[in-house]
């Protein structure tokens, strides 16, 4: 069964309502990523604010990147980071004092950043700008794999090279281990 | 709202500066890497945001979009192993006490 354009009774559009939704989880989450003492539960926040913007992908109207947001963001890459959060955090490695000397400074630098980000974007007017259109997934499979090819060939190489240096950085090195213990 | 471009803008950037803080307050070596991610996801947002309002860029928007996502994931497997690799050396997560470069 269809629904309508907008919410009945309220009058609001679903587009609206979802972006109100969608951008207030994500900015609540991202702040509680930079500001939350657990270290766990920031990465836990992560995962939510990736969560909210595949979200605003689809209402973009671009379902592939929202599906590859989910497969890379929430699967591997939170799993990757929650990973390395148990390995790396010892019980006495503080709670206390999460900020820097210059927390005052950062913020300060963040608000700027972001005025002038809000203020430029506000002020300049696009040229060509349209409607909102949505995205034919095989039109990107199209261009992906004919004018982008080579791009894509790099990006292969490249994750491959990623993968065997991360593996080489995180090893355990056998023989300095046998040498401390000797 | 949700079909003007300035409100994804807007979105973004303030996403991008929430990502900044991180970067720059946190002490965690990993909630660096944390706000490192959320400012890559913000630069995603404005990608995707003028592909959906600009014709001619509608469809080269998400590759780049695919391939900047691609790049992250290298860039955060490459990060969080140097972080495990110099966490076995000094025993400590916290930015701010890596600091055998300064003797």
């Amino acid at each position: 069964m269809p629904i309508g354009d907008s919410i009945p009774l309220v009058g609001i559009r679903w587009d609206d309502a979802l972006f109100v939704v969608l951008a207030a989880t994500l900015l609540i989450s991202a702040v509680l990523v930079v500001t939350m003492r657990d270290i766990i539960r920031c990465g836990l926040s992560l995962t939510v604010s990736f969560a909210s913007l595949a979200g605003i992908y689809a209402l973009l109207g671009n379902p592939l990147v929202a599906a590859t947001q989910v497969l890379v963001y929430i699967g591997a890459i939170s799993v990757l980071i929650l990973f390395a959060i148990m390995l790396t955090q010892t019980k006495n490695a503080p709670a206390r004092l999460v900020f820097q000397t210059q927390v005052w400074i950062a913020a300060v630098a963040a608000m700027v950043i972001g005025n002038v980000i809000a203020v430029t974007a506000l002020t300049t007017t696009w040229p060509n700008l349209g409607d909102r259109v949505s995205t034919v997934t095989a039109d990107v499979a199209r261009l992906l794999f004919h004018d982008y090819v080579l791009p894509f060939e790099i990006v292969s190489v490249l994750l491959t090279a990623a993968v065997v240096g991360g593996i080489y950085l995180a090893r355990r090195e056998p023989d300095r281990r046998e040498g401390d213990r000797s | 709202m949700s079909n003007s471009l300035d409100s994804y803008l807007v979105l973004s950037g303030l996403l991008f500066a929430i990502g900044t803080f991180g970067f720059l307050a946190r002490r965690n070596a990993i909630s660096m890497l944390m706000s490192i991610e959320l400012m890559l996801n913000a630069v995603n947002l404005t990608i995707l945001a003028f592909g959906a309002f600009i014709a001619p860029l509608k469809t080269h928007a998400a590759v780049i979009a695919l391939i900047v996502i691609a790049v992250a994931a290298a860039e955060a497997t490459v990060g969080l192993a140097i972080i495990i690799a110099i966490y076995r050396n000094k025993k400590t997560p916290l930015v701010d006490e890596y600091d055998s470069m300064k003797d």
